[in-house]
């Protein structure tokens, strides 16, 4: 879909990708300014049309304002998940016990800034900066997913959160490959594929552990009942509950329910835990023949609200670590820009030297 | 807990025939014999692992995303080149989690705390670009080939980084130069030939001075004066000789690998 609108955000990087046709470049005749209303009328068909299609809408498409808002702020949610993500994670890199699982670790904290960074970009092509976004998250009026506010107290948590943490994560974001929106669906491509490197490398970190020593094997235990029941609530309130699902259905951000999802990962997770010799901390697991799932015990749903207020083990720690890195980073951002303005300057006055010889 | 003493769990790896062959313990490291070739690997090795171990303190704190990835890149690739020497040397887990901090034969450079951002880039500009002449000249080692493109990319990092911040604004100017004259001292032990390598030491000292002082005078820094083991002789971690916060960085490091005996990872 390429129905360009005057006004829709021209900083979107060039080349955005396959979708954005010819007629979407900065050469496209200038039309004239049409009130959003209008704008609407003109459009909305077509916007409909396409998403009823399974097409993609790219950045330079004409969009309702409350999809581009739904979007800028689920990607930034998302953005901000993985670079909270990577402190609970970084905190063991230290003391990882082997070489080995040190290199895992290192690359797998390194990926998660990697796709904080596709992500930015994701939102950026919507019209947002990475700065702004920044700065709501410091101020805390965006949010990051509430799992990272669960301290990783032994070794073991690194694998837990591999195997269930990054395993809700791609429950989640497989179906995300297919969103409406071209950028975001691109870099989940990207993302998922990673991810499930990293749930591999928890579920063979934790089979280690469990397979190991007695003290070991207590180690993965303890982990995994901790980390479970978080895991779960990583898919959002259940259904009833759920603000923005209905609509962001219907746009196709989102394809599936949160109980679906959490149903679909229950599912993968109980041979898995079978396998690795561990137990769910759930007495009421019990397959249901019936529907041919695992029906799983109640959720906690005041634990889940009071850590999304502010109130987990770490949500003061995580953010004040965030904002301090910011911080602490400030002159060194500074110092950056000030040098490229004083070296573009320089190439501005050499060349004009040229010039004038 | 050890696998030995334990009572078997269903599961659990304990039967002789199936337990990993017993590991070295502590005190036991075959160290190998000074002015040999292994000596000289091992140093390398040392530095690369204490480096990398100082870098990954960075993850989740780092002043840009990008850095981020950066730091860890450069923290990851020198990472794999311990692994390389170690392996050849031995068990590369035995080597980095149980040897005693006087062991450890790293210079003094690689193990100073990380400061701020700029200390802890000239720092890998000092290194770096010591690495980069060191593997350019040993072009028979095996891990050279590999290595000197890795470091080649890490100096350049950290040349960049030193433009910008020499060359930046007065803060980052006044930490930059603060950050060169305190590393400075510890820059002299990098020349200490390593017996059995095949370096020219005087040559490789020439390089480095002249780059060095090419990367700071273009970031507009101060080169320092006077001898690179200045003040009270810094040097001494290729004998084993080390400073305050190296005891801590391999408490950190060895604590939860020297806690379970005898297991794997
Ligand atoms: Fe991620
Ligand atoms: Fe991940």
């Amino acid at each position: 879909m390429t129905t360009v609108l005057p006004g829709t955000p021209s900083d979107t990087p060039a080349g955005a990708g396959p979708g954005t046709g010819a007629d979407a470049g900065p050469d496209a005749a200038p039309r004239a300014p049409m009130d959003a209303e209008a704008a609407a009328r003109a459009y909305g068909p077509a916007f409909d049309a396409a998403v009823a299609a399974d097409e993609r809408i790219e950045p330079r498409d004409w969009m309702p304002d409350a999809y581009r808002a739904t979007l800028v702020r689920q990607i930034a949610q998302h953005a901000h998940s993985e670079i909270i993500g990577m402190q609970p994670e970084a905190n063991w890199i230290t003391r990882a016990p082997s070489l080995r699982r040190k290199a895992i670790l290192m690359a797998k904290v390194q990926d998660e800034a990697g796709h904080g960074l596709y992500l930015y970009s994701a939102a950026e092509t919507l019209g947002a900066s990475r700065d702004d976004l920044l700065d709501k998250l410091h101020s805390g009026r965006q949010r990051y997913s509430s799992i990272f506010n669960y301290p990783t107290l032994t070794w073991a948590d690194v694998g837990a959160i591999g195997w269930l943490v990054d395993g809700a994560a791609i429950t989640n974001q497989v179906p995300l490959c297919r969103c409406s929106y071209g950028p975001y669906a691109r870099a989940m491509v990207r993302v998922c594929k990673e991810e499930s490197f990293h749930q591999r490398q928890g579920y063979e970190l934790l089979l280690e552990l469990s397979r190991g020593t007695e003290a070991q094997h207590a180690m993965a235990q303890d982990a995994v009942d901790r980390w479970w029941w978080p895991s779960l609530m990583m898919f959002g309130p259940p259904d009833d509950e759920s603000a923005h699902s209905a609509q962001s259905m219907e746009w196709k951000i989102k394809r599936h329910s949160n109980d679906e999802l959490r149903q679909r990962f229950v599912d993968i997770c109980v041979p898995q835990a079978e396998a690795l010799g561990l137990t769910l901390p759930d007495p009421d697991l019990k397959w249901n023949e019936e529907q041919g799932r695992w029906d799983f015990g109640a959720i906690d749903w005041d634990e889940f609200k009071a850590v999304l207020k502010g109130d987990g083990p770490c949500n003061e720690q995580r953010l004040t670590q965030r904002r301090t890195a910011h911080e602490e980073g400030a002159w060194v951002r500074e110092a950056a820009a000030a040098h490229a303005a004083r070296k573009q300057a320089r190439t501005a006055t050499e060349r004009e030297g040229a010039m004038a010889r | 807990m050890s696998d030995a003493t334990t009572t078997p769990r269903p599961g659990t790896r304990t039967g002789t025939d199936t337990a990993p062959a017993p590991r070295t313990t502590a005190g036991a490291i075959p160290e190998p014999e000074p002015g040999t070739l292994a000596a000289a690997e091992l140093a390398l090795a040392d530095d690369a692992l204490v480096l990398s171990q100082r870098l990954g303190q960075w993850a989740g704190h780092a002043p840009v995303l990008e850095e981020e990835v950066a730091l860890a890149n450069i923290a990851l690739d020198l990472l794999g080149q311990a692994r390389t020497l170690y392996s050849g040397l031995g068990d590369e887990d035995a080597l980095a989690f149980l040897r005693e901090e006087r062991a450890f034969r790293n210079c003094q450079l690689v193990e100073q705390p990380n400061g701020d951002f700029a200390a802890t880039i000239v720092r890998q500009l000092f290194f770096s670009t010591y690495q980069e002449l060191l593997y350019g000249q040993l072009t028979t080692h095996p891990l050279a080939t590999k290595a000197v493109r890795e470091v080649a990319y890490h100096r350049d990092h950290a040349e960049h980084w030193t433009l910008r911040l020499g060359d930046g604004t007065t803060e980052s100017h006044d930490r930059t130069q603060r950050a060169v004259d305190g590393l400075w001292r510890h820059t002299g032990e990098l020349f200490q030939p390593l017996p059995e390598l095949d370096v020219d030491w005087s040559a490789l000292r020439a390089d480095w001075d002249t780059r060095v002082a090419d990367v700071l005078t273009r970031a507009t820094l101060r080169v320092p004066e006077g001898a690179q083991g200045h003040g009270w002789k810094a040097g001494g971690g290729r004998q084993g000789l080390h400073t305050e916060s190296f005891g801590r960085l391999l408490a950190e490091m060895q604590h939860l690998h020297r806690s379970h005996p005898g297991a794997t990872w």
